[in-house]
């Protein structure tokens, strides 16, 4: 136990160290993110695991990217995709709905701030009221929370009495449905501004900090709240009776389980996280379009929520982070180093890089990465990396 | 609200045409979902990208073709055997690898778990055919080289003309909806086919080699699909590694429009979602005085889906397949 300790908080430190001497090492910053799953993990007393990951996150966290704020901007979308991931972990691990379009709701966020947020709305509604004073950002948190709910529990209403894989294929016209809409309303009204997007979106108040930093400590205190009403739903009432609809709907029904009401429920749950999340999203990136909201960005959260394990809820934060770490740093820098190596006219066995293609770019070859998650972990790991506990009890 | 309806019939017949085509293509790959369906009672996701391999290996034929030479001195009917040929033979042997190494370790498995792998392997393959073409061609947009002669147009009215290629593709697509239907429903292995379908264990009871003829249902799916395929590629031309996503999202559409696991359902499906979305796409705009343009027909599609599997989760000719409780 207390070599676990000192391992742990010296891996952490170091790892630290590394990245403020390196801080343009991608390894160095991978190390750190290894040395807090490395925490989470070890066999040490739980006011130290809790303790060093709160100093990592919210002390070391910051200073790295003061160092090179890029990291900064890694973290903050990784805790974005956190969030998704576990609002799509509801609705696929715990109630074993299959959800193809859960971007959606993302989407739905991002626009109801979009809209009403910057000076589109003037075009779209007339008069000069917009936008809206930056405070209201925080307003507007809580309606895109209600407005996703209410559309998932639209979409709900009509396809939840489908077979599993109807239901997937529903999701997932209904998430396309969604990206032609906000592709499109710039006629008769203009409201989403078509495939030009909208910009400037307002930013809330940063109350001093700067705006790389500022979002960063939203979203983790997002996560954190995310994290926390997830494991109160899990072993609640309604989280045990999605497991038990999960497991087998008919024999859930016969003990009293009402189907729909649980159903709706999972979707709404699932759909307010995105809608939260969205709003966010959009003050933060300031200009939104519908290129961000395809179906590969539905799929690549499923992709997370399956790594992980699903219906875990560590698994699912650990899921987002390791692909969105892969799309971010590992492909993009791949992509730069072959680049530099290309430049420098290097030959590999007789073959100079310098003929590679031109069209070949490593970063973009995500669906590759997402397409082989998702075959792989069915065929040899269907609970994910770091199972559920319920699921692991089940199989042990 | 002004309506220039003569002008509103004038493009009906050209309309009409373009759904019969645009039908038979859907038709053609619903054919791939539905078998399989009708076998497993699993979505080949994947099946877009079966479709989409099909037209990729017809183009490479044809550039190869082209750069040698040749394709101007060949007959067109050779030609266009060849690739079909071609584009069947990768297609159907695609669909056989994949569901050796992706399906066949998930059978068993809850329903959703090789659904999960099909998208898997949908999305592996889109970027596996990106990567084979940007080290092979440096570019992963693809042309159809255009045939000449496959560009000769019939003049019907004054107003109304047919190319040669519309109605190879309406042939070419109707002959293999036959030999299809003969093969299921006048042959042994039809027969097995069936019986696989209706009951997997009394079919293996009967000295039936179940695991052969699901291999057999993907090899004929994937052909049917590759055909559609480079069909689809001398049809409108351009192709990449995504286009197949949404034919193929909207020939599952036909599918279970028609009735899932119902092979002349398939057909019936993938001909009135092709007509449908014809005239949405041409009647939209005229009619709403441009508010809703072409755009939205993809809208139209899959409001059919939703609308149909709430409606008529069974299709306009009974699905096949018993419901499992």
């Amino acid at each position: 136990m207390i070599l676990h300790a000192v391992a742990a908080t010296a891996l952490l430190a170091l790892s630290g160290i590394a990245v403020a001497v390196f801080p343009r090492s991608i390894l160095a910053f991978l190390l750190f993110q290894g040395s807090l799953l490395v925490v989470y993990l070890a066999r040490i007393p739980n006011w130290l695991r809790w303790g060093l990951l709160g100093v990592a996150l919210l002390v070391l966290m910051p200073i790295i990217g003061a160092y090179n704020g890029y990291y900064l901007e890694v973290a903050t979308q990784v805790g974005i995709f956190v969030a998704l991931a576990l609002g799509l972990n509801i609705v696929v691990g715990l109630a074993g709905l299959l959800d193809l379009g859960y971007v959606a709701f993302f989407a739905v966020g991002a626009y109801s701030w979009a809209i009403f947020g910057s000076p589109h709305g003037n075009i779209a509604f007339g008069g000069a009221a917009f936008p809206l004073a930056p405070p209201w950002f925080f307003a507007f948190l809580l309606i895109g929370l209600t407005v996703a709910a209410i559309s998932g529990v639209l979409l709900g209403l009509p396809v939840l009495r489908l077979r599993g894989d109807y239901l997937a294929i529903v999701t997932l016209g209904f998430g396309e449905v969604i990206r032609v809409l906000a592709n499109n309303l710039d006629k008769p009204i203009n409201l989403t501004n078509g495939p030009k997007g909208i910009t400037p979106i307002s930013r809330p108040p940063a109350l001093g900090l700067s705006y790389g930093e500022y979002f960063y400590f939203l979203v983790l205190l997002i996560v954190v709240v995310v994290v926390l009403v997830n494991r109160r739903l899990e072993d609640s009432h309604i989280g045990r009776a999605w497991e038990a609809v999960r497991e087998d709907e008919m024999a859930a029904q016969a003990m009293g389980v009402p189907l729909v009401h649980a159903k709706l429920l999972a979707f709404a749950c699932g759909a307010s996280f995105a809608g939260v999340m969205g709003v966010l999203f959009a003050a933060k990136q300031v200009f939104i379009n519908p290129e961000s909201f395809t179906f590969l960005e539905s799929i690549g959260v499923l992709a997370m929520v399956i790594l992980g394990g699903m219906g875990s809820i560590p698994g699912a934060v650990l899921g987002a982070t390791v692909v969105t770490v892969l799309n971010l740093q590992v492909l993009k820098g791949f992509s730069l180093w072959l680049n530099e190596l290309k430049n420098a006219g290097v030959t590999v066995l007789g073959y100079s890089l310098a003929d590679l293609p031109t069209q070949l770019e490593p970063a973009k070859y995500e669906r590759m990465i997402f397409g082989m998650i998702l075959v792989l972990m069915m065929i040899f790991r269907p609970q994910g990396i770091l199972p559920a506990r319920r699921r692991q009890r089940e199989l042990g | 609200m002004h309506m220039d309806i003569p002008l509103l019939i004038g493009i009906f017949p050209q309309v009409l045409l373009d759904g019969i085509i645009l039908g038979f293509m859907y038709a053609l790959i619903a054919l791939g979902y539905t078998m399989v369906y009708g076998v497993l009672e699993f979505i080949n996701f994947a099946h877009s990208e079966i479709f989409i391999a099909g037209a990729f290996v017809g183009v490479e034929i044809l550039l190869g073709l082209k750069q040698a030479g040749v394709l101007d001195g060949l007959p067109w009917p050779l030609v266009l055997a060849l690739i079909l040929l071609a584009g069947m033979a990768a297609s159907g042997l695609l669909a056989v690898t994949m569901e050796r190494v992706a399906y066949r370790p998930l059978r068993g498995a809850p329903r959703l778990i090789p659904l999960i792998s099909a998208i898997g392997v949908s999305f592996f393959l889109q970027d596996l055919i990106r990567l084979v073409e940007s080290v092979w061609r440096n570019s992963f947009n693809l042309v159809y080289p255009s045939m000449d002669s496959l560009n000769v147009r019939f003049e019907l009215t004054e107003t109304i003309d047919v190319s040669l290629k519309a109605l190879v593709v309406i042939g070419a697509a109707l002959a293999m909806l036959g030999v299809l239907h003969i093969l299921v429903n006048r042959t042994k292995v039809g027969t097995a086919i069936r019986a696989v379908a209706e009951d997997q264990a009394a079919a293996s009871l009967m000295g039936i080699n179940v695991n052969g003829i699901i291999s057999l249902t993907f090899l004929i799916g994937g052909a049917m699909g590759g055909a559609a395929g480079v069909l689809f590629g001398v049809q409108y031309g351009l192709i990449n590694p995504y286009t197949g996503f949404i034919p193929g999202l909207k020939a599952f559409t036909a599918a279970v429009l028609g009735g899932i696991g119902n092979i002349p359902g398939a057909m019936v499906g993938g001909l009135v979602l092709g007509l449908l979305e014809a005239f949405a796409a041409s009647y939209l705009s005229l009619l709403t005085g441009g508010a809703f343009g072409a755009e939205y027909k993809d809208i139209f599609a899959f409001s059919v889906l939703i609308l149909i599997l709430i409606f008529r989760p069974k299709g306009l000719l009974g699905e096949v397949v018993r419901e499992r409780a």
